[in-house]
């Protein structure tokens, strides 16, 4: 695997719903590519499309018409469970609600991902689990159970189970939806170091907020791509040291430093 | 291998929902237990009918007056035949296979005074062979002999009942009793053989020479029961039955194309009547139980299938990470397999338990039998397979992304 080879490329991809006698065309003909170690914005006002696209990319579902090739696999032509495959070992995702197992510590929900690893690569499940939560700064935090975590700490948690199986492409669908203006900042700085490390980061949002921590914005609009520029990302990091200084100003010395989120 | 993470996942699912997990459970709980608690009283009785038949002697032949004939005007004034002390003495003079015979005569309860009291008892005219056959030892004195048969002496054996209402914890040998106005001696006490099972006392007769009882206590209304024989083997059972049915044939001038006005049984042949009762009672008992095995897999189902609407999320999580249809109709099949076998080895506990403290607190003769605990457990495992396969189909078949934005 060279490192400027294409992790994704989206070629005429449409995609109609039938609804009753009337038929809705999500996607009219969308054509684009992500290359390894791209952070890349998709954003579009609800109804542009972008969902259906990401159900796409992430192989939730299949277009009606086009290719899709995930490191050079085409996507779009595998079987049920060859692509249930491919989201288990290529594909991380991260949801706007966590999407984490109630009842169930950190290290386990992180664990999750390798149980329906048929490829077996990782034979210390929860030594990877472990280790991914680290990466995400909570390896102090794996025996919790999501309900005595945070929010910013469950999306923590999310992000850790994405990365256990060291997938091509981190898929965050809203990941920030959820979160307070400070935990979104802190989210952020989280996605831009790992894409510093080489992670390949796909970000579904709405929120400028959000997509001007990516270094490429893809906008789409009734099903087309309108925009697709690259674009020098924020540093996610350097707002929220100016965040956290200014917090500490307006509350004098009374409060520490690193206040959780609500 | 990855059979056994899902049983792992089933597993933990399992635990972490303890509560529904119990309220799923108990119906198999219940059903098994009701099972294995309901079969064990029908084997029970089964078997303590089968234990009185033995308790009867040991390879017996019954003879018994024929019930009445009414196959045509040939059977002439008598509608219902009689055994005669001759049938008995042909008999034990012809057969070969019989090695003791004796007459039963027997009444309506018999006015009994003496020791303490007064008691109304059966009483039962024989020959002192009669002990021999039905294997009856004495706990004290002695059974009478054949001279006192002979010369119809005035001796009775008390059962154990008897003794208890009169004398109570005193010896009543030598003592005298007044039999219907007559008065006897006391010679023995017979050992205690316990109630049958439709509840007779089989301690509460008197056993006197059946001379003295017809001639002197019973008069005009003696009655030959029943002729008793034992054969000396088992082999000979058959053969002695035969035998004893042409002598008696011979005996009644039956002609050949008569039937017989009498019946000569064995002890099978008594407890196949027995059995036949118990065992439509054991398989009645078991169907009704087996109705809430029943209705314990409905509840797993019903159970499931809430269980599959409320987790959809954690299906579509599951899915989205890569779970495979099948992997999810595994993990929901196994939940509700351990479920049912959990709950169907919980109800093997209860029924047991339930068949033990009946058998010691009701006194009642309870019998779990292995095989009934085996079918248990393949039932419980077959209405986890049978109830839980419908949801987990159902489960199987979402839509990752439906599942997702369900809330």
């Amino acid at each position: 695997m060279s490192e400027t080879k294409e992790v994704i490329r989206v070629q005429q991809i449409r995609k109609t719903y039938e609804m009753g006698k009337t038929k809705v065309h999500a996607l009219q003909g969308v054509d684009f590519n992500v290359q390894r170690g791209e952070m890349v914005a998709i954003m579009g006002a609800s109804g542009s499309g972008k969902s259906t696209l990401m159900n796409i990319i992430g192989g939730l579902d299949y277009p009606t018409s086009g290719s899709y090739f995930l490191d050079d696999i085409e996507v779009n032509k595998l079987t049920k469970n060859q692509l249930a495959d491919i989201r288990n070992q290529k594909i991380g995702f991260v949801f706007q609600g966590f999407n984490l197992l109630a009842r169930t510590s950190a290290l386990e929900n992180t664990e999750l991902p390798l149980l329906y690893d048929r490829s077996k690569r990782v034979k210390k499940h929860s030594e990877a689990a472990r280790q991914s939560l680290e990466r995400v700064g909570l390896g102090d935090r794996v025996d919790h159970f999501p309900n005595e975590l945070s929010g910013g700490q469950q999306q923590r948690v999310a992000i850790a189970r994405a990365l256990v199986t060291n997938p091509s492409l981190v898929l965050a669908d809203e990941p920030t939806g959820n979160l307070d203006s400070k935990t979104t900042v802190e989210v952020m700085a989280l996605f831009q170091e790992l894409n510093e490390e080489g992670v390949t980061i796909l970000l579904v949002t709405h929120e400028d907020e959000v997509a001007r921590y990516a270094k490429r914005i893809v906008e789409l609009r009734d099903g087309k791509i309108i925009k697709d520029v690259p674009q020098t990302p924020d540093s996610a990091a350097k707002d929220l040291e100016e965040l956290l200084l200014r917090r500490s100003e307006e509350q004098g010395a009374k409060e520490p430093e690193t206040a959780q989120a609500d | 291998m990855q059979a056994f993470r899902l049983v792992k996942v089933a597993g933990k699912s399992i635990i972490k929902n303890k509560m529904r997990t119990l309220l799923t459970m108990l119906g198999i709980i219940i059903g098994v237990g009701a099972v294995i608690v309901m079969v064990a009283i029908g084997e029970g009785a089964q078997s303590q009918i089968e234990q009185q038949i033995q308790n009867l002697g040991t390879n017996m032949v019954v003879v018994t007056p024929g019930a009445a004939q009414t196959s045509g005007a040939s059977q002439g004034a008598s509608s219902f035949s009689r055994l005669t002390p001759e049938d008995a003495q042909k008999i034990k003079n012809e057969s070969i296979y019989s090695a003791n015979v004796s007459p039963v005569y027997s009444s309506f309860r018999a006015q009994i005074v003496g020791g303490e009291g007064n008691w109304r008892a059966t009483i039962l005219g024989v020959t002192p062979e009669y002990q021999v056959i039905r294997n009856w030892d004495t706990t004290s004195g002695r059974f009478f002999d054949a001279r006192e048969e002979r010369t119809g002496a005035k001796v009775v054996v008390l059962g154990k009942t008897i003794v208890d209402q009169l004398y109570g914890d005193r010896d009543p040998v030598g003592e005298r009793v007044i039999v219907n106005r007559v008065p006897m001696q006391v010679i023995g006490v017979l050992e205690s053989k316990g109630q049958t099972a439709d509840g007779n006392d089989q301690d509460d007769f008197i056993v006197l020479p059946y001379t003295t009882a017809r001639n002197r206590i019973l008069g005009r209304w003696s009655f030959m029961r029943q002729i008793l024989i034992n054969t000396y083997s088992a082999e000979d059972i058959p053969l002695a039955q035969e035998e004893v049915r042409a002598i008696l044939r011979e005996s009644h001038g039956l002609a050949s194309w008569e039937a017989d006005d009498f019946e000569v049984r064995n002890q099978e042949q008594l407890s196949e009547a027995a059995q036949g009762t118990t065992e439509v009672m054991t398989a009645l008992l078991a169907a009704i139980a087996s109705i809430s095995l029943l209705v314990g897999g409905i509840g797993i189902m019903n159970i499931m299938l809430v269980s599959v609407t409320e987790r959809t999320r954690e299906i579509g999580i599951r899915m989205a990470i890569g779970a495979r249809g099948s992997d999810v109709l595994t993990q929901f099949l196994i939940e509700s397999i351990v479920m049912s076998i959990l709950g169907g080895a919980l109800g093997i506990a209860l029924g047991v338990g339930g068949s033990t403290l009946l058998g010691s607190t009701m006194g009642w003769a309870t019998a779990v039998n292995s095989e009934t605990v085996v079918i248990a457990i393949a039932f419980s495992a077959a209405v986890g397979i049978f109830f839980g396969f419908y949801p987990a189909k159902k489960a199987a078949a979402l839509n990752p992304i439906d599942a997702l934005r369900f809330e």
